[in-house]
């Protein structure tokens, strides 16, 4: 059998082979910068007066909102749709014919997503503080958003790692991803704190996994750390994670 | 004999859903020998591939490959094979260099040792040249001949290669027999699977012919045009209405009824030059002008025909 650290060592060289191609890079260029930052711009001038009184005051309240979409919510789409498009390359079945763990293949590809995802965060965060975002928590707090909201990035997309080896076609896999994405990032907290909403909304907003993950960031950038938020996030992160992941490399292990 | 045995198939079974793609298959190689998989499309030669390369699970059957069990430990089967498949796996948006320097670090060659080795590979594979360009802008050989490197990184005791000519012309493939060859020659156990019969005939040591999942024949490329009898005429007389003359001429002569599939043409196996002639000099006698006349080895179709036709009728 494999050992981890062998699985950890073949994962590293072909998430390098995937940063090394330009075209996996585009996707997550547009889904981890231009799409969170469409997002945070347009709410902002939106919605900034009418839900905040200010769009400085609003900012601080949103830009978390936009974080969390940037570290690897947006970026669940294209990390399926690259896996499928993988599989479907003959490359695939030299892995498969390599002595390497099933698992390297396509935790090699999540984590080439999530180094692309901190730099998208990295963007993000120059262009929030050019909007007028401060971060009033600590540094280390300020890190801890960070870390949290890759890291929920980083097991959510084992769902669309499942759904990329599972479905057959590569729009099949977008667009199931793009139906789960809005109510997800939408359907949460991000433009407005849940007690605004409407019952059933607010029902469905409180569930959210990501309106946890965004209350944890919030609270930490605000220098007000939650632990029930965070607690939250961290619990929803291990069970899209350990419910996926392995999901995901058994079928992958029996894809013929 | 596990030990004396590049890879060997006891009673292969393997369906899709209704489909059996193989069904029974037994052969073995010896180490170091090429052997043939010749079928047409559709006939199993990739499914069988595939599970030797544990890329499938047999239904049924015994699969041996450098002596272990594919079912047992398929991971130490995988450090000892390597598959060159039909479609070239190679990464396109990395440099020929790269994509070998990937597969040895994958192999756990260290850093160095990897790309020495790729290096070695790309100049035995006369891929110098074009090593730091992305393999995109390859041409169909170049890209078939990096797979084959791709394959070799490892050193591997037993290679698949699955179709590996399919799409190059004639120049190119037999610049890749000869690389296969040089291969064979260092002592790796090679199974070939490949259309055509040319192919076989100049690469392998035996031949197996698979059809609909089944051996319908194996043995030496000698053994093997003995056995379907050699050669082919193939007669067109230049009137239609002699048709039916010509074909009472070459049944009398080879003891065969032709066929007579075309419209107006005559297909016979001959089993020497010597019918060939008596046809000649019969046709001539009896007045039959003809358009075309020849005498041909059979080829890949005419082989499939008469090796099924052996099959229907046992």
């Amino acid at each position: 059998m494999t050992t981890i650290p062998a699985v950890l060592r073949h994962s590293t060289v072909l998430a390098r082979r995937s940063l090394a191609k330009p075209s996996r890079n585009t996707g997550p260029l547009m889904n981890g910068v231009v799409t969170p930052a469409l997002f945070m711009v347009l709410f902002l001038y939106l919605f900034g007066r009418p839900v905040a009184g200010s769009t400085a005051e609003y900012l601080q309240y949103l830009f978390p909102g936009a974080l969390v979409m940037g570290a690897g919510l947006a970026g669940m789409v294209s990390t399926g749709t690259a896996i499928n498009l993988d599989l479907k390359n003959g490359v695939t079945d030299r892995f498969r014919s390599l002595p390497i763990g099933r698992t390297a293949p396509l935790l090699g590809s999540v984590l080439a997503d999530v180094l692309r995802y901190l730099a998208a965060v990295a963007i993000l965060f120059a262009l929030g503080a050019a909007l007028g975002f401060r971060v009033h928590g600590s540094a280390l707090a300020a890190l801890g958003a960070v870390g949290l909201a890759i890291l929920f990035g980083f097991c959510l997309s084992w769902v669309t790692v499942y759904l990329g080896v599972v479905l057959r076609s590569a729009d099949g896999v977008l667009a199931v991803s793009f139906v789960a994405f809005v109510p997800l990032q939408l359907g949460s907290s991000m433009a407005a704190p849940t007690d605004t909403m409407p019952g059933w909304l607010q029902a469905w907003a409180e569930v959210n996994p990501v309106s946890h993950v965004m209350n944890a960031c919030r609270a930490l950038l605000n220098g007000t750390p939650d632990t029930g938020s965070i607690g939250a996030a961290l619990l929803w992160s291990a069970g899209l994670f350990l419910v996926f992941c392995p999901l995901a490399v058994r079928a992958y292990g029996r894809q013929e | 004999m596990g030990i004396t045995c590049g890879f060997e198939l006891d009673g292969l079974i393997k369906r899709f859903g209704r489909t059996t793609a193989v069904d029974g298959v037994s052969l073995a190689a010896p180490r170091g020998q090429v052997l043939g998989l010749l079928g047409p499309n559709g006939a199993g030669k990739t499914t069988l591939v595939r599970v030797l390369a544990t890329l499938l699970r047999p239904d049924a059957g015994e699969v041996r490959v450098a002596g272990i069990d594919v079912r047992r430990d398929p991971a130490a089967v995988r450090r000892r094979i390597a598959l060159s498949g039909q479609h070239t796996s190679v990464d396109d948006e990395l440099s020929g260099r790269a994509n070998l320097v990937m597969i040895g670090r994958l192999l756990d060659l260290g850093r160095p040792a990897a790309r020495r080795r790729a290096t070695e590979l790309l100049t035995r594979f006369g891929l110098d040249e074009a090593a730091d360009r992305r393999v995109a802008g390859y041409s169909g050989g170049m890209r078939r001949r990096l797979d084959l490197a791709a394959a070799f990184v490892g050193q591997p005791e037993v290679v698949f290669l699955d179709e590996p000519s399919a799409g190059l012309d004639p120049g190119k493939r037999a610049e890749l027999w000869q690389l296969i060859r040089g291969l064979a020659d260092d002592g790796v156990t090679v199974l070939l699977t490949t259309q055509y019969l040319e192919e076989a005939d100049a690469l392998a040591d035996a031949i197996t012919v698979l059809d609909r999942g089944r051996v319908i024949a194996s043995g030496t490329p000698a053994e093997l045009k003995r056995q379907i009898g050699g050669h082919t005429i193939v007669l067109r007389p230049s009137y239609l209405a002699d048709l039916g003359t010509a074909a009472g001429i070459v049944a009398r002569v080879t003891g065969h009824e032709p066929d007579r599939s075309h419209r107006d043409e005559l297909v016979a196996p001959v089993t020497g030059d010597g019918e060939f002639f008596e046809i000649a000099a019969e046709l001539r006698a009896q007045g039959v002008e003809l358009a075309e006349l020849a005498f041909r080895m059979p080829s890949l179709d005419e082989v499939f025909r008469a090796l099924t036709d052996l099959e229907e009728a046992a």
